[in-house]
């Protein structure tokens, strides 16, 4: 138990830092790699949940694919690679206002909401083996949510080729 | 582990993404913001699906993680299609129909 909470906390601070030099940074290339950091993060905290199936996805589709994209995106606008730019517009002052003012409520609302509820971790989802896990994961998508996925197949397909049509020359 | 620990971490990551979309005006940049977003709002579903002692919270969480790859490869090419037109990607110059 105290285990798991020092790790959380490790994986907390590296997040939040890593979070805020990502939306303070002026190098474009650093957001994307300090967005790197905070998404291995999320990989790690998923299976402190005991969620390992979607920790592994969110290595390979946000680390391996999305970061990439952006990288690419990055490379294609013509960014200035290494050098500092003006990244921010002049909002900064209410930014910080409206983000602590929503920070305030959210956590206000989750104290009066579940206040010190532990998680329990001797239930199903807790205690099963990844491999039992996963089974009842895909049990789920292919069974009463067989409909969203294939609806979500199509989707990517729809956003494939919307990609293609905006983004091609002719 | 408390419930609210994972929960006021998501709330924190939330913030701090929805402060890089106001602030921000490099279009990337924004984008990037918002996935940041996304995976705060990822980490409840999941921290929900071991309270409840249901799968279905991590099935939610991969379907989000598919909106969001389908999300950002539209976004990318509408970015592209900007920087073809006006050579930036500046958000505050994107202002033709503002009233």
């Amino acid at each position: 138990m105290l285990a798991q909470n020092i790790i959380f906390g490790l994986l907390a601070v590296t997040m939040g830092v890593a979070a805020l030099r990502m939306v303070t940074t002026k190098n474009v290339v650093h957001a994307a790699l300090y967005l790197v950091i905070v998404l291995s993060g999320m990989a790690a905290l998923y299976v402190l949940l005991a969620a390992e199936f979607v920790a592994v996805v969110q290595v390979l589709v946000y680390i391996g694919a999305i970061v990439v994209l952006f990288l690419f995106g990055i490379m294609l606008t013509r960014a200035k690679v290494g050098g500092e730019t003006d990244v921010d517009n002049d909002q900064r002052w209410i930014g910080v206002i409206v983000c602590t003012f929503l920070l305030g409520i959210l956590g206000v609302t989750l104290w009066q909401a579940f206040g010190e509820e532990s998680l329990n971790l001797t239930n199903s989802v807790a205690s099963g083996a990844s491999a039992v896990n996963t089974q009842r994961v895909a049990d789920s998508i292919f069974g009463q949510y067989l409909v969203p996925f294939e609806a979500l197949s199509v989707l990517l397909l729809a956003a494939l080729v919307g990609a293609v049509v905006v983004a091609r020359r002719d | 582990m408390i419930l609210n620990q994972f929960l006021f971490l998501s709330a924190f990551l939330f913030c701090v993404g929805a402060y890089g979309v106001l602030v921000r005006k490099n279009a990337v940049l924004v984008l990037m913001s918002i996935e940041l977003m996304v995976n705060a709002v990822n980490i409840n579903l999941v921290a929900f699906s071991l309270r409840n002692d249901n799968v279905i919270g991590q099935v939610f969480a991969l379907f989000v993680i598919a909106v969001a790859a389908a999300e950002v490869g539209v976004g990318l090419a509408i970015v592209l299609l900007i920087y073809r037109n006006r050579s930036s990607v500046d958000l505050t110059e994107v202002s033709e129909m503002k009233g």
